[in-house]
């Protein structure tokens, strides 16, 4: 799950992690009257939107008055931002976080993540704070810190000093080092981050370090510890298809092609999503139904798949272990029923009582294609988004 | 032989009375696993399906002599029961819960590392040496006793690449379902390694998916020192960056782990790659063919010209 820089920072400030002062708004009013009560000779405006790359994209304003702030905030808000990683769609911008400007002597890239080879928590520094990592990572490796965290111990003092003078620090920081590094790794531990990055992190003239940014993921496995999270959720940010999946607990991503798949498992729904790019054709989501595939979540993901207006063509592909194929046939013709399906659907069943299954769906009279095989079932899928 | 699991395997369930404990305990004991003790605290001294319940591991293994569990838990129980696995000292433990907090499992791992326990999972389908001994959720009809071994980060997946193996008489001698999570306790490298040491393994199937790098460190190790023909598949090809495909681990982040990327890795260790995963059991038919015709004499190219396997000194873990 993502959140908001100005969600994550209030969440940081309350581990000890040092952020500039700064209020969330979403108005050109408030952001004026933000801007009064900071009282700092320059503000700045930062657009809110789960998508990195703001800076570049214009998406972050300096401002040098009160008057400034606010015409800032009015030329932000409404807009869409289209920046590296938001895709050509870019997003619109409806939230924004106005910030003391600090005194700046140095930036750097400072984050905390489950390495899954080290299976352990893995710091990562370097100097060129405010670039992102992928491009550090491709043009200079050597400049990136990676510091192992064992899960038996913990993170440690030395931990501070490998960076420390790795980075090239001078000593006098670390001090204020160990501070940040120490409330941050707790933080990153006790709200079960999957990520949580610092980019740029600042020493300012004074000594000090600062999150001048932060972006915080939190593994979704572990919301359940944290009920608090659910209302920083911004459903502004999420495709609408995929909220509506989610509250039926299925597993729905959004893609931009016109064969929707209904799959049993990730890894076959992946792999079936493969299979019709490989004959000609193009997915128009990802879809996993589940390993049990009850005839209510065959019915909500049907309503899902076509309310997607691409779909020319619906291919369900399962294989029955424990699920059995009659039982999943029945499902797939009562929902077909009770939703007046139009369009095409190609259903290629494998495992458990299959011949029945495949009765089931001969027998109900709707305009059913049978597939033998994945194969067969992708060509026959990709033939009729064709027509 | 096979690997990991045979008719030797003494099996504690962890979760028994559960539903899905009582359902696939049930499916089991019908494959002929041997099921000899379950754990639900609270219902010790009574009997279920016919199998004596436990309150604790440690107790069900020393009145039982089990030697491996299967824990049929509920995530935000999960990391616990593994971790009371490890300490009743088994020396295999396969978990099918999928939700485990990642940090949790950092934990779970690092015990786990250090003790004499081989964990397989979570979010795995469990593991099967047809014939023998079943240990999870996948259905047992569709498996074959024989020579091939196969490994997979999928479920469902896996079971369409042993269908389709079936299908064409081609049996297996172990199929390993490793697990959907970023982190695990058995990759594909121990997998492996232990398949190439396995005198009844003679081919492998291995199923990888995007996110992380396991399948290119497999492919690293296959390159080096196993010469029985491989078959790979890599699911994913056209899953888009930065989103996690329904496993936890399925994730292109930063523009690594992708398909293309691990295709390239286990072409580089002359692995028998199929881009279409309806073609997993024809692409390893066709292998064995030209393996058989390798050792008939006949010039065949790549890997499955090569010699029996060299006998290895058996890896720790």
């Amino acid at each position: 799950m993502k959140i908001h820089e100005y969600q994550a920072k209030a969440i940081l400030a309350r581990f000890g992690v040092a952020v500039p002062r700064g209020e969330a708004v979403f108005g050109k009013e408030e952001a004026r009257a933000a801007a009064t009560r900071l009282g700092t000779s320059v503000v700045v405006v930062k657009a809110q939107i789960h998508a990195g790359g703001r800076g570049k994209a214009g998406g972050v304003k300096i401002a040098k008055s009160v008057d400034e702030a606010a015409a800032a905030a009015e030329g932000l808000l409404g807009s869409k931002l289209i920046t590296a990683q938001t895709g050509p769609e870019g997003r619109l911008v409806k939230r924004l976080l106005v910030e003391e400007g600090l005194d700046i002597r140095q930036e750097l890239y400072i984050s905390f993540v489950v390495d899954r080879g080290a299976g352990a928590p893995v710091l990562m520094a370097s100097a060129a704070g405010g670039m992102e990592i992928e491009e550090v990572a491709k043009q200079r490796p050597k400049a990136i810190l990676r510091e192992v965290i064992r899960p038996e111990t913990g993170f440690e003092p030395f931990h501070v000093r490998k960076l420390v003078f790795g980075l090239g620090l001078p000593t006098t920081v670390l001090h204020a080092a160990a501070a940040f590094l120490e409330s941050l790794y707790r933080a990153f531990l006790e709200t079960d981050c999957s990520l949580l990055e610092i980019n740029p992190c600042v020493i300012t003239r004074d000594g000090r370090f600062v999150a001048l940014d932060a972006k915080v993921n939190f593994d979704d496995n572990a919301l359940y510890r944290h009920p608090e999270f659910q209302e920083l959720r911004d459903l502004n940010e999420e495709t609408p298809l995929e909220v509506e999946a989610s509250k039926y607990k299925l597993n729905y991503i959004k893609l931009e092609g016109t064969i929707a798949c209904m799959v049993n498992g990730a890894g076959l729904a992946m792999a079936t999503m493969d299979i019709i790019k490989l004959n000609g054709g193009n997915p128009a989501n990802f879809l996993d139904v589940g390993g049990d595939a009850s005839e209510t979540r065959v019915k909500n993901a049907f309503r899902i798949l076509l309310s997607d207006p691409n779909v020319k063509v619906v291919f369900i592909n399962v294989f029955g272990g424990i699920l059995r194929c009659d039982m999943l046939a029945s499902g797939i013709v009562n929902s077909a029923k009770e939703l007046n399906i139009k369009v095409p659907v190609v259903v290629r069943m494998e495992g458990t009582n299959v011949e029945q299954g495949k009765e089931i769906l001969r027998k109900s009279g709707l305009n059913f294609t049978v597939a033998n095989g994945m194969k067969d079932g992708a060509q026959k899928a990709v033939k009729l988004a064709g027509k | 032989m096979s690997i990991l699991v045979d008719t030797n395997t003494r099996v504690v369930v962890q979760g028994l009375t559960g539903r899905e404990g009582s359902f696939h305990t049930q499916q089991m004991i019908d494959y002929g696993t041997k099921i000899v003790a379950g754990v639900t605290p609270g219902k010790g001294g009574t009997k279920h399906l016919g199998v004596p319940v436990f309150n604790t591991v440690a107790e069900a293994v020393s009145k039982t002599g089990a030697n491996a569990a299967l824990a049929f838990v509920p995530p935000a129980f999960a990391a616990d029961a593994i971790l009371e696995a490890v300490d009743a000292g088994l020396p295999f433990i396969a978990c099918i819960a999928e939700g485990i907090p990642v940090l949790d499992m950092v934990r779970v791992a690092a015990t786990v590392r250090h003790s004499k326990t081989r964990l397989l999972g979570p979010n795995c389908p469990g593991i099967i040496s047809p014939g023998q001994s079943k240990l999870g959720i996948m259905p047992g009809f569709i498996h074959k006793r024989g020579n091939v071994g196969v490994v997979s980060r999928s479920g469902t997946l896996t079971y369409e690449a042993v269908g389709q193996l079936t299908k064409l008489g081609i049996g297996q001698s172990t199929c390993v379902g490793i697990g959907g999570d970023p982190i695990i306790g058995t990759s594909f490298l121990d997998v492996i390694r232990m398949f190439h040491e396995d005198t009844d393994t003679h081919a492998i199937v291995i199923i990888g998916e995007i996110g992380g790098n396991a399948e290119e460190t497999a492919a690293e190790f296959i390159k080096e020192h196993v010469t029985k023909p491989v078959v790979g598949f890599i699911a994913g090809q056209t899953a888009p960056p930065g989103r996690r495909m329904g496993h936890a681990g399925a994730i292109i982040s930063g523009g690594q782990g992708t398909a293309q990327e691990k295709y390239a890795a286990l072409r580089r260790a002359g692995i028998h790659t199929v881009e279409s995963p309806a073609e997993i059991g024809e692409t390893m038919a066709r292998v064995l063919r030209g393996s058989r015709a390798a050792f008939s004499g006949r010039p065949v190219t790549g890997k499955t010209s090569s010699q029996p396997a060299k006998r290895r000194k058996r890896p720790r873990k």
